[in-house]
């Protein structure tokens, strides 16, 4: 699960971490463990397992999912997600945007203060700002600042942006964490700076120390501005293996991790194990996909490419690659959000129809195979190696193939060599893939028709002239219902070209030691309450106080 | 002998360099480079941050630039700072992770042979015995049996049903508050496991070895005129056999220098062990370069190192070589 959403990477602000708000509920499933009056109190700690270790604390130089995670703990932005993956404010109290949409107010928070007591302001984000757009700084996110015109800090808790056009996804770029400018302005490249290993931040928890390749530990900010988590320390333990981490949950040495569909579905229906843990599932935010390139002779007939969508089983997908816990996909966003269009055009599993398609668009079987002027239906599909899930969704479409008389081989290689030899160069005939869903449906990279240049990822070469007006005009308003009317109707070119067939969305599944009560799981999953989670004092099992 | 030390140790000189310039042109030659990791497949990644990254990183150099400068710093012994975004140096990270392989692969070295050459040596003696033919099965099967799975159901025994040691890791959390003796005892528990898999994986090769060497020695002439002495059979065996067998050990001693600081990736993935193994695979998997360069040089340094080591063992120990 991890691996397959590992690969895209995410801006911080897309990590549902910690996003606070909206008071902590009933928990969902407490109450299995032994009966003890269910009040929220301070202390204890919860252990995290993590399969990778953080490589720095600055998201603005980092990349990786650990380290954005942990990060969050310790960081703020301006905005961020809140559990119906909405924006709200953080440090941001509010925010205006101007009739033209080129100018965005942020009025901030008063009275929040650093780790080490400096008071936090308009300064610090102008701060932030400028290292964004600073060549000294390694970072892969200043794209987004460069498109910033104008950039103003009039008052300490007000900071406007000036944009050259109304650009929406510009908003959520300032999730990225707020950087302490009188901690790093002396350094000229942040990523060199001791911040970057031992972060001070304005967050709900404080840095303690980080054990590299063992743990990273915090402990809580008693005056965070969100009021006190209640619990007390948070230590993330670096446990490679899932099976290891597994064995580690079971006996005790981790509260919280990421189960396997397997370890889902069939290593934990143990009443031993319901007694001790309680697990969630929630869809989680991306899609595998079948890409093919669109230039090849195969694949340019539209009909060939519903045909192979007909073929494709997605159900038995489902079931063989995630045990069921999935979804079909029937587009790029997430089953459930404002974007989500739910009346596409679908394709049901019906392998008789494929082949009329197929015969439609002038593929005559011989001998089980397919043939079109002499050439037989023979294609490679190449995913990367190492990605259990994508390996058995090879296998399982192969067979869905081989039924309607098209030969499909797999070939697996290394990521770094798939992406530069063979991505890059548009070296392939078909790939399988997944992308990350971002909470803001802005998918120009994509699917715009001038994205599919070399290293840029519309690799399938999608060249559609309606969806690039529209991919354009839902980019530039900040109203919601234009926004949601043109991604309605992209998803509905989409489902009618199938530049990828869109196989399935798969659940997340976390599993928590049942003496942490709070939990309500939402559409951003389960942390965003983080700091409502408590232990109740009569199941503390760390003798660590606030 | 001291001569032909110093003359073999400036001949290691060109022979490091010559390994750090094919190991760099292999590296280099790999698909895929250090900013990959975090600008592949990542919509906000542009041309221009692509090119700024790569210019950070002095990747825009040509490669026989890139290798200068690096072989420029390494002549002042400066491993240079990693690509990773900690931008840690190399040196430093190197050095964090040794101490935890060292441990375990030393101790899994003495434990190899505290029971590989026994077990050798007596299944030479009898050769064709109960014991000899069951040794036999005992050490192929720990040579065959996955080390991960095995690792998994010992966990399961020892960490899950009966509790006794920790499951993975090398520290219990409470570590730090732990006194001296405590800590000893918990670094102690936590390498149980580890170092008695690591062992148990490489009895095999070592104990063989005694056996097929031992089994040489005995048949020369000196055993029979040992034995024709009247000697007794202890003395023959120990004193005059199992000396000579040792011998060329030694070798396998030179060559297994720099096995000490490599670490094994399966093992230290599965064990959560943060040694050399896992920061060297991290290290490829994301082309960190001067990283992957500082661990190669050492590497190369430590083999040459400890074939110098054997030879001058067995000049040492074996007049003839001394003298030839």
């Amino acid at each position: 699960m991890m691996e397959s959403l590992r690969r895209a990477v995410l801006p911080s602000i897309a990590l549902f971490l910690l996003l606070a708000s909206c008071g902590g509920g009933k928990p969902e499933s407490a109450g299995k463990g032994a009966p003890v009056s269910d009040v929220p109190a301070y202390g204890d700690a919860i252990v995290e397992g993590s399969i990778g270790d953080v490589s720095g604390f600055l998201t603005a130089v980092t990349t990786d999912a650990s380290s954005h995670e942990a990060a969050g703990y310790v960081f703020n932005g301006l905005v961020r997600y809140d559990k119906n993956l909405k924006l709200e404010g953080e440090l941001a109290e509010s925010w205006e945007i101007s009739p033209d949409g080129k100018r965005i107010t942020f009025h901030l928070r008063k009275g929040v203060k650093w780790h080490d007591g400096a008071p936090f302001t308009s300064d610090d984000v102008m701060f932030t700002y400028r290292r964004m757009i600073d060549p000294r700084t390694p970072t892969a996110y200043g794209e987004d600042f460069k498109q910033v015109r104008r950039a103003a800090a009039p008052d300490p808790h007000t900071f406007v942006v000036e944009y050259a056009r109304p650009f929406a996804p510009a908003l959520a770029s300032w999730g990225m964490h707020v950087l302490p400018k009188h901690l790093l302005e002396k350094y000229p490249d942040i990523s060199k700076s001791p911040l970057n290993k031992k972060p001070v931040g304005t967050g709900p928890y404080r840095f303690v120390e980080w054990k590299t390749g063992e743990k990273v530990v915090f402990h809580v900010s008693p005056d965070y501005f969100e009021g006190k988590p209640y619990i007390a320390r948070v230590i993330s333990r670096v446990i490679p293996d899932q099976a290891t981490m597994f064995l580690e949950l079971k006996s005790g040495g981790v509260d919280i991790m990421t189960l396997t569909p397997p370890q889902y579905v069939r290593q934990t229906e143990t009443a031993e194990f319901k007694k001790s843990f309680n697990k969630y599932k929630y869809t989680a935010s991306g899609y595998t996909y079948l890409g093919f390139r669109l230039s090849h002779p195969f694949f340019r007939d539209k009909r060939v490419r519903q045909a192979i969508a007909h073929a494709a089983d997605k159900k038995a997908l489902i079931d063989g690659v995630l045990l069921g816990l999935g979804q079909e996909a029937t587009g790029p966003y997430k089953p459930g959000t404002w974007a989500f269009n739910p009346g596409v055009k679908k394709y049901p599993h019906d392998p008789a129809r494929a082949k009329a398609l197929l015969a439609d668009a002038g593929w005559k079987e011989k001998d089980g195979v397919l043939v079109k002027d002499g050439q037989p239906f023979e294609f490679t599909v190449l995913t990367n190696a190492g990605n259990d899930a994508r390996a058995k969704t090879a296998a399982i479409l192969q067979q869905n193939l081989a039924e309607v008389g098209v030969r499909m081989k797999i070939r697996t290689v290394e990521w770094a060599a798939f992406i530069n030899e063979f991505i890059d160069k548009r070296k392939f005939d078909a790939v399988i893939l997944g992308w990350n869903i971002t909470p803001d449906p802005d998918q120009f990279d994509i699917w715009h028709s001038s994205k599919t240049g070399p290293k840029e990822l519309n690799h399938v070469g999608f060249a559609n002239p309606e969806v690039d007006r529209l991919l354009d005009e839902g980019r530039s308003t900040f109203d919601l219902e234009k926004r949601k009317n043109a991604y309605f109707r992209i998803q509905e070119i989409l489902a009618e070209e199938q530049p990828y067939v869109f196989l399935y969305v798969p659940e997340a599944l976390p599993v928590v030691n049942n003496r942490f009560r709070g939990i309500v799981p939402a559409p951003a999953g389960i942390t965003y309450n983080f700091i409502k989670w408590y232990v109740p004092a009569a199941l503390r099992k760390h003798k660590i106080t606030p | 002998m001291l001569r032909y030390i110093a003359r073999r140790l400036l001949l290691t000189i060109p022979l490091l360099v010559g390994i750090s310039l094919v190991s760099f042109l292999m590296m280099h030659m790999a698909p895929g480079g250090p900013i990959g990791a975090g600008t592949d497949m990542n919509p906000k990644a542009t041309a221009e941050s692509r090119a700024r990254l790569k210019a950070y990183y002095g990747l825009d150099q040509p490669l026989h630039v890139q290798y200068g400068r690096w072989l420029g710093r390494m002549a002042t012994l400066d491993f240079g700072d990693s690509f990773s975004p900690d931008g840690r140096p190399v040196a430093e990270k190197i050095k964090e992770r040794i101490p935890i392989t060292l441990t375990i692969n030393v101790l899994s070295m003495g434990l190899i042979f505290l029971v590989a050459i026994p077990v050798g040596v007596t299944s030479a003696v009898r050769r064709g015995s109960l014991f000899d033919r069951i040794s036999t099965v005992a050490v192929f099967t720990g040579f065959a049996i996955p080390t991960f799975w095995l690792a998994l159901l010992m966990m399961i025994l020892f960490g899950v049903r009966l509790g006794w040691l920790p499951i993975s890791g090398i520290s219990s959390l409470d570590y730090e508050s732990l006194g001296t003796l405590g800590k000893i005892a918990d670094r102690g528990r936590h390498l149980v496991l580890p170092v008695l898999l690591a062992g148990f994986g490489g009895l095999a090769g070592m104990s063989r070895y005694m056996r097929s060497n031992m089994l040489e020695v005995i048949r020369q002439d000196y055993i029979a005129t040992a034995r024709a002495k009247g000697l007794p059979e202890g003395t023959v065996i120990f004193r005059h056999a199992m000396r000579n067998a040792l011998l060329p050990v030694i070798t396998i001693l030179g060559l297994s220098v720099p096995d000490l600081l490599g670490g094994s990736v399966i093992f230290e993935t599965i064990f959560a062990i943060p040694g050399m193994g896992q920061l060297f695979y991290q290290g490829v998997m994301s082309r960190d370069y001067p990283l992957i360069m500082g661990i190669l040089t050492i590497g190369a340094f430590l083999t040459l190192l400890g074939n110098l080591l054997a030879d001058v063992g067995y000049a040492l120990a074996d007049p003839r070589i001394r003298q030839g």
